[in-house]
């Protein structure tokens, strides 16, 4: 579903060059759960950023469901994402001006679809993550296991192959993290959805196919 | 789409009070400003009382000699011989109303001193005018030829002078120790309409000035009524012809200018023109750059604010084009968001327009002026709100949409 072909990835400043990742390659599989791991800055979520569409590599090539993506433009680049892929991370990042309902049908703002449909959709979604009841509050008036909740109906409202996760646990305690693990492993085992997650904690890594480790940049395991 | 653009824009304009007000208040009180001004260049262009034909008619006023080698110039009002004898040697104009400048007078009632601005004019002036005559009529062309001390005032004066009384005509007003027979009231003429703004009309043939001096300058004005707008141009050749075959009557003064132009062309032509210049392309200039810099300064305003506005979305920005959007269609987004800001301060300044145009017709700080907000200059003023939101939303848009995912997403 996913390859990643010696991937290197500089940060260069005037006086200063970072290898933040370096030569990696990776095959996923299609409905493949597989889990990234590593120390602070090790890279973990430039990877994921990378494999994302949001981040460009300074080497090496990508290919998602037998795409190249190395020359796609802004706006396919955009519609890409919009289609193949979702996206959960550490803070969330609901937008707080709009209802659960608004954050949740946002990505299917940018493709064909009726306001009744992505209603529909929307609410599907939310149904799933168990926060059907929430669909009218605002972000700031949830806590932090249903913030995430709402940020995977986002996530796979589109219904998208890939879910691209960065730490998605990491602001939750354990109770609501392991919530949240469940509703990620159902969405891999039920609907067959691939997901990378980019996680700290060994228990919720060991939950997924597959581990793969970082260290200042490069792939140990 | 535009609903969910619509949502996040009032919620945007809730969340930072202070902001909005700045944006509000910006493009309301510049959008006031332009409406007030038009207001005012509504009422110079367009026929308003009582200069109803203002449309086919022409305006001769001031007469220029100039000595081309040593560059002198001598500008004044044209003389009343002037106008009879050149400009009423055209054939095409219907009628020609020629007036003197208002010039000031005293008049007392009770102790107390009434400045009254007195127009002499010529019978033809009733005609070529529309004045609503509240109570008797105009003087005739007999009466002016006679010299009868008769006078038309405005309501003004007979309010100031008469008191409550219902009938004035047939009573006398004392102007500078000279008793006129009132025969006739009309509804003041504002001060815009400089031909026909007086407080008191007499017959020219009682000026103080010597009227039948056969000197080209003088203190008289004409307005030439065509029969129609066809005739304007026409007319406005056959005077152009006509002065450049007037002689100077002067040996220092080697050229002659006078001009018959519309209404809006006289002003201009009185500001920034000169001789053989009309001053449009001046005028054009000027009011091209006074505009720019005017809206110029608000708009730069609105590009910071807005800058700052969007740059504290960037978390926004960043999950938008995690989920599909491109940077076109942010610009998109901005753009709308900025026009429903601009939009909504477009209606307030609507509204503080009318109520500073309602103010400044109550405040009588203009005689007789009465602006109105029309649906012309409301068109425009929403077409000025919808360029201000596009001009100010264009570049933070730009800006906002080439920023980097990653780095807009570690922004929260």
């Amino acid at each position: 579903m996913i390859q990643l072909k010696n991937i290197e990835k500089v940060y260069r400043t005037s006086t200063v060059e970072t290898l933040a990742l370096n030569s990696i390659s990776l095959d996923i599989a299609k409905g493949e759960f597989l889990s990234i791991m590593g120390p602070s800055g090790c890279g973990k979520s430039t990877l994921l950023n990378i494999m994302g569409l949001l981040d460009t590599p300074s080497k090496g090539s990508i290919t998602i469901d037998n795409q190249g993506t190395e020359h796609m433009k802004d706006k396919a680049l955009a519609g890409f994402r919009n289609k193949k892929l979702g996206f959960i991370f550490q803070s969330y990042h609901l937008i707080n001006d709009l209802s659960v309902l608004d954050n949740v049908e946002l990505p299917l703002l940018y493709r064909d679809s009726t306001a009744k449909e992505r209603r529909q959709l929307a609410t599907e979604a939310l149904e799933k993550v168990g926060l059907a009841n929430r669909m009218k509050h605002f972000p700031n008036q949830l806590s932090g296991g249903q913030k995430q909740r709402v940020a995977i109906a986002r996530a796979i409202v589109g219904r998208p192959e890939i879910i691209l996760a960065d730490e998605p646990t990491g602001n939750l305690d354990s109770a609501m993290g392991n919530e949240i693990m469940d509703i990620l492993m159902q969405l891999n085992e039920k609907d067959g959805t691939t997901i990378v997650m980019v996680t700290h904690d060994e228990n919720m890594a060991h939950k997924t196919h597959r581990l793969v480790r970082l260290f200042d940049g490069s792939q140990v395991q | 789409m535009l609903k969910n653009y619509f949502k996040i824009a009032i919620a945007v304009l809730r969340r930072r009070k202070f902001f909005t007000f700045i944006s509000l208040f910006g493009i309301s009180f510049t959008l006031t400003i332009l409406m007030v001004l038009t207001a005012f260049m509504d009422n110079i262009i367009n026929p308003t009382y009582p200069d109803m034909k203002r449309d086919r008619s022409l305006y001769i006023g001031r007469v220029e000699l100039r000595n081309t080698k040593e560059g002198w110039i001598n500008s004044s009002s044209s003389s009343f011989y002037f106008l009879t004898h050149y400009a009423g040697s055209m054939k095409r104009p219907v009628k020609m109303a020629i007036s003197s400048g208002s010039s000031s007078s005293n008049a007392y009632v009770n102790n107390k001193k009434i400045v009254v601005g007195i127009k002499y004019t010529n019978a033809d002036f009733w005609e070529v005018a529309d004045f609503d005559f509240l109570e008797g009529k105009p003087y005739t062309k007999p009466q002016v030829d006679q010299g009868q001390r008769v006078a038309v005032i405005c309501q003004s004066t007979k309010r100031d002078y008469f008191g409550d009384e219902y009938d004035v005509v047939g009573q006398y007003i004392e102007v500078d120790n000279i008793k006129y027979r009132v025969i006739g009231v009309v509804k003041d003429a504002p001060l815009s309409s400089e031909s026909y703004h007086a407080n008191m009309y007499v017959p020219y043939t009682l000026s103080k000035s010597d009227y039948k001096s056969t000197g080209h300058q003088g203190d008289f004005g004409a307005v030439v009524l065509a029969k129609s707008t066809d005739d304007i141009e026409k007319i406005q050749k056959d005077y152009d012809q006509i002065v450049n075959r007037i002689p100077t009557n002067s040996k220092e003064m080697d050229k002659l200018y006078s001009n018959a132009d519309t209404h809006f062309r006289t002003i201009v032509r009185n500001v920034f023109g000169s001789g053989p210049e009309s001053g449009f392309t001046r005028f054009l200039l000027f009011i091209s750059g006074a505009i720019f810099l005017f809206m110029l300064l608000p708009t730069i305003n609105l590009v910071n604010i807005n800058i700052t506005r969007i740059m504290e979305r960037s978390s926004e920005i960043g999950v938008r084009k995690a989920f599909g959007a491109s940077s076109k269609t942010l610009i998109y987004q901005f753009i709308v968001e900025n026009i429903i800001l601009t939009v909504i301060g477009g209606v307030f300044g609507v509204i503080f327009s009318v109520i500073t145009l309602q103010l400044i017709n109550e405040s009588g700080l203009i005689d007789g002026l009465h602006l109105t907000l029309n649906f012309t200059i409301l068109f425009y003023g929403f077409l000025t709100c919808l360029l201000f939101g596009l001009i100010s939303g264009v570049y933070p848009a730009w800006r906002m949409s080439k920023l980097n995912v990653v780095r807009a997403l570690k922004a929260q």
